[in-house]
């Protein structure tokens, strides 16, 4: 049950922090697009204080007293800088990742961001299978 | 510089850290940090952890609202204009790019924002995904023509001669 709570109490935050930045700032908080146009040069100083927060959150967490879990990678690094790069043109082709289109696109009622959460959903869903049960290799 | 605009220009940079921190938190505290665990969650024949439905699924619920207000009203509370999406065509990159990131997302178990967040681990891993990831991002805004690069001027030497 407790990892139900954590998840949820996560999204709360998530969702939280999503609102603020949307209500307070009048920006979106889609990781991807905030990351690529903050490195693309676009105005706006407020993405690297988001992504500054973002990046300390970890070490700012136990203060709060937040536990910080341990990765566990199943990927290696062949395979992370792939998959780095193919997140990172997917997410730019499509406007948004898990937190623009899934978290925000869903919130916005927006059918692109659903159409968007749901293909990537599905072929997440798959290449895992192919991963651990068709034998992908990725330990590389 | 008076208290009113140093104000001004401080204030949206100090919310937008804060809400960069608490997004952190929520990643942090709902395990979406790590790449197992989110595997586990997308592995729906093998280990299914349902769990990060809820995730997503908190944060929604508690985004929506803001999200239904900010279509009615256009102005944040510092003051500028919300800046709601104005893209709403369903196309080939939309659904090409998901899938392109779905399959990224499946081999790591990494998304752009908990790739940051891990970027403290200071482990190779992290560098790697997050080198790769601003690459696939710079490359496709190359390729679009959204970085422009001026071409190179003969910069004067001072040497006539040359």
């Amino acid at each position: 049950m407790e990892i139900f709570a954590t998840a949820a109490i996560g999204g709360i935050l998530i969702g939280a922090a999503a609102a603020g930045l949307l209500l307070v700032n009048g920006s979106i908080a889609g990781i991807s697009g905030v990351f690529g146009n903050a490195l693309t040069g676009k105005p706006g100083l407020w993405r690297w204080a988001f992504l500054a927060g973002l990046i300390a959150a970890p070490l700012v967490a136990p203060f709060a007293k937040i536990e910080v879990p341990v990765p566990h990678h199943q990927a290696g690094l062949i395979t992370l800088a792939i998959a780095g790069l193919l997140v990172g043109i997917g997410t730019r082709l499509s406007g948004g990742c898990t937190s623009g289109h899934g978290v925000c696109g869903l919130s916005n009622l927006s059918l692109r961001s659903l159409t968007a959460t749901g293909t990537f959903m599905v072929v997440a869903a798959l290449t895992v299978y192919a991963v651990r049960h068709l034998g992908l290799p990725v330990g590389y | 510089m008076s208290t009113k605009t140093s104000a001004r220009t401080l204030l949206p940079i100090l919310t937008s850290a804060f809400f960069g921190l608490v997004f952190g938190f929520g990643l942090i505290v709902s395990h979406m940090v790590d790449p197992q665990r989110v595997a586990d969650f997308l592995d729906i024949t093998g280990t299914w952890n349902p769990a990060l439905a809820f995730v997503m699924g908190g944060a929604i619920l508690v985004a929506a609202p803001a999200f239904a207000y900010a279509r009615r009203h256009h102005r944040s509370l510092l003051g500028g204009g919300i800046n709601l999406p104005d893209r709403f065509r369903i196309n080939a990159p939309l659904v090409a790019g998901a899938a392109i990131f779905g399959l990224g997302w499946g081999l790591s178990g990494i998304c752009p924002g908990p790739g940051l967040v891990l970027l403290m681990s200071f482990t190779p891993q992290a560098l790697v995904f997050v080198s790769a990831l601003a690459a696939g991002i710079l490359l496709v805004d190359i390729a679009r023509g959204a970085i422009y690069f001026p071409p190179k001027e003969k910069i004067a030497t001072g040497h006539p001669a040359d």
